[in-house]
């Protein structure tokens, strides 16, 4: 039961942010993000952010998946 | 048949197709109810295409329309799909008791704009109003009569190597009335439905295709492209091969289709329209729809093959394969 | 995210899957479970299965909370519904479960006047109590890890604006208690476990080291796109056939070691563990959560004095097999003949994320008539 979305907050009130993908824009509840700031990309669960991801770490990522596929 | 009526029934998968088969058909057995296209094609004066529809969207209005619009677009593309050129439609009301006069002033504006797009007179009709608690707002029925101008030999037409054919992107529709219906959508969301007639786009299509090169011509309405499809194959000698890679989704509806776990090729659309036909004239009704404004996205999405007879088959982006059936009941936001 | 398209649409894949096909004849026989419903319908989304090597068996484990949650529970909440003045909010996902009669579901339930409301988002289902304060609000708080935050979120909402009227029906479950009881029951038969990424969000890649651990299995914990589920199998391939297991975090875009620190304290202000039911597996130690004692006037538990039906599963259905992985979909004997999507006799044909639904929906016949 764990779909989630990765989506980025545009704007913060409180312990709700507006988030975007593909256009759309949620409101949605970041109450256990630490530090949240606007251009943050974060995951989404129902209607609540449950982390923060950042496009260094995706690159990374992606670097890994790199090294995986490479190892001998 | 037992028990109650459900949502499910309503759908337009494989519930719907029960309760056509089980209770329906065998009451009102006839040729031409029969074919159970889209709209009926009537033997007499000329050939006349008859067609039906009742819409009972809510909310009532949606981002990229409203039930006055879809309400024309949806019986004018029903008698398009039956190759027919829509002239006529009958308009009934069922109101509910409370129900805004400015509210239905403004569907009613919506109706007359749309039938003016579709070239459709609107001459006969009827209004109803229920108690209050009794409808939702509103519902219409709409029926339409057009002339016949292409016949085509429908499911029993299609050939393996023929072609299939999409004018748009898939699911805009479905994913923005539920997006809707969740409260999920803001003014200014770039999700719209994708409701339109698709008068010019199966004109133009029309207008240029050699006789018996469109074998079918079907508006992937409720349950989406893939329940279309499967309606295509069923019981027939052949599959139906798409490629994930050349179905045209807009973001938009992606990231809708995540937010709520629903898959974009189970998505109504309300203004696209699939074609199979002769691989030759593939790109000549590409070229052709594109030229129509707002059907820039027409792609070839799929080849009928033999591999698996009766059963639609999706090939993913890693080169895996996986089968697409019908739509089974109605889709519900989950969130696993 | 600028690099998503890379994990959606992976370039180079038939490279990880001649390499999967490397290791897997090395190893000789790849038993793989994933146990997050996401996953199961990630992989049949993908078509992963009629690309990997006939060596290579995906098992789809007790991940979707829905499937697992028992027959006698979900009476008990039908006949919550027909409550006066109770209305049920949920996520769509459990609207469709029937209990131990066949076709009685919380939809069919809906159709026959009670009253039920499918919500997005747990703070959905306290809106509707704030603007109802006629009705009794429950929500039913399904869900993993993932969604406990979430859940224990709204109801400190609710505690907050002192909401009377609301309160949730916790059926939240904790993954590691599961997968121990799976791994020491007689039956088990699985040589690596695909981790569920999002949980693991929650709680951190370090909270599934028990397998290699204390079990010498390895893990991966993964994401749910196709690179993501190439790279996390041929890991675990690779770690089977050179007999050295251990834990990989494939998913570092999102996965912490720890996990995250202020979900985790959220949930441990409202929550404590409790043991709770699954469909196939029995009453597990401290394998639920349960309200803590302070949140009281929110647990529905409490409110309605509410016990599980002592009732039975449907007779013929494989579900608790197909739960533990010991039976594949295809082989009940209810599978696509008398259950189907539109008439499902078990959960696992219920939620889009069971197993017997994405082996239907996705046809993974094709590939199980293949191995």
């Amino acid at each position: 039961m764990c779909l989630a979305m990765p989506m980025k907050i545009n704007r913060i009130e409180g312990k709700t942010a507006d988030c975007e993908a593909g256009g759309l824009v949620q409101a949605i509840r970041i109450d256990f993000i630490q530090d949240a700031r606007p251009g943050d990309y974060v995951m989404v669960h129902a209607g609540f952010a449950i982390q923060k991801m950042s496009e260094k770490e995706a690159l990374e990522n992606l670097e890994l998946l790199e090294e995986i596929r490479n190892a001998v | 048949m037992e028990g109650r009526i459900t949502l499910d029934y309503g759908s337009g998968g494989s519930k719907t197709s029960e309760l056509i088969s089980s209770i329906l058909l065998p009451a009102f057995d006839n040729p031409a109810l029969a074919q159970l296209g889209d709209g009926a094609v009537l033997s007499g004066a000329g050939q006349l295409v008859f067609s039906t529809d009742s819409f009972v969207v809510s909310p009532w209005r949606f981002p990229g329309g409203d039930i006055g619009k879809l309400s024309v677009c949806g019986t004018v593309n029903d008698l398009c799909m039956a190759g027919g050129r829509p002239q006529y439609l009958s308009l009934s009301f069922i109101l509910e008791e409370g129900f805004l006069f400015s509210d239905l002033e403004q569907i009613v504006e919506s109706i007359a704009r749309e039938a003016r797009e579709a070239g459709v007179s609107i001459v006969t009709g009827d209004t109803k109003v229920v108690e209050s608690g009794k409808g939702d707002g509103i519902y219409i029925n709409t029926a339409g009569i057009g002339f016949r101008r292409a016949a085509f030999p429908g499911q029993s037409g299609i050939r393996p190597g023929d072609a299939v054919l999409i004018s748009g992107s898939a699911g805009c529709h479905g994913a923005a009335v539920m997006m809707a219906r969740a409260g999920l959508l803001r003014e200014e969301s770039p999700l719209k439905s994708d409701c339109r007639s698709l008068h010019r786009i199966s004109g133009a299509l029309l207008d240029c295709a050699p006789d018996g090169s469109v074998r079918i011509l079907r508006d992937p309405t409720r349950g989406g492209i893939a329940t279309t499809l499967n309606e295509f194959t069923e019981g027939m000698p052949f599959s139906i091969e798409l490629e994930q890679d050349a179905i045209p989704v807009d973001p938009a509806v992606e990231a809708a289709c995540d937010m709520l776990g629903l898959d974009p090729l189970y998505c109504a659309c309300e203004g696209r329209m699939l074609v199979v036909c002769d691989p030759g004239c593939a790109d000549m009704f590409l070229e052709a729809m594109r030229s129509v404004p707002g059907a820039g996205q027409a792609a070839r999405i799929g080849t009928v093959t033999e591999s698996l007879p009766g059963r639609v088959l999706l090939k993913t982006p890693i080169g895996g394969k996986r089968i697409l059936t019908k739509l089974s009941g109605m889709q519900l936001p989950r969130i696993c | 995210m600028r690099y998503d398209c890379y994990f959606k649409n992976p370039e180079r894949a038939s490279e990880l899957l001649e390499k999967i096909g490397v290791y897997a004849s090395q190893a000789g026989r790849v038993r793989l479970m994933e146990i997050c419903g996401t996953h199961t319908m990630a992989i049949a989304r993908s078509g992963l299965r009629t690309v990997l090597p006939p060596e290579v068996r995906l098992i789809s484990g007790p991940g979707c909370p829905v499937c697992v949650t028992p027959a006698g529970a979900i009476d008990m909440i039908l006949e919550l519904s027909e409550r006066p003045g109770v209305l049920i909010a949920s996520y769509g996902d459990l609207l469709r479960v029937p209990g131990s009669k066949r076709g009685d579901s919380l939809l069919s339930r809906r159709a026959g006047g009670a009253m039920v409301e499918s919500v997005y988002s747990p703070m959905d289902a306290v809106r509707i109590a704030a603007s109802r304060p006629e009705l009794e609000v429950v929500f039913l708080g399904a869900g993993f890890e993932t969604t406990a935050p979430g859940t224990a979120a709204c109801i400190l909402e609710a505690a907050e604006q002192k909401l009377e009227n609301f309160s949730v029906l916790c059926l939240l479950k904790r993954t590691e208690p599961a997968l121990r009881s799976l791994i020491e029951a007689p039956d088990f038969a699985v040589d690596g476990f695909l981790c569920p990424g999002h949980v693991a969000a929650v709680i951190g890649s370090d909270a599934f080291s028990f397998l290699p651990g204390d079990y010498g299995l390895p893990g991966v914990v993964s994401g749910f796109d196709p690179a993501d589920l190439l790279g996390s199998v041929l890991e675990l391939t690779r770690m089977i056939a050179e007999k050295r297991p251990g834990l990989k975090n494939e998913y570092i875009r999102l996965v912490q070691p720890a996990g995250n620190p202020l979900a985790l304290s959220l949930m441990d202000e409202v929550f404590q563990t409790a043991p709770s039911d699954w469909r196939g597996l029995g009453q597990i130690r401290d394998s639920g959560y349960a309200l803590r004692e302070k949140y009281r006037p929110w647990d529905a538990w409490a409110k309605f004095g509410l016990r599980p039906a002592l009732s039975g599963d449907i007779p013929g259905c494989r579900c608790a097999e197909v739960i533990r992985g010991t039976a594949s979909p295809v082989s009940c004997p209810l599978f696509g003949r008398i259950c189907t999507p539109e008439d499902p006799a078990g959960p696992c044909m219920v939620s889009g994320e069971g197993a017997c639904a994405a082996a239907y929906q996705y046809g993974n016949s094709i590939s199980q008539e293949e191995v």
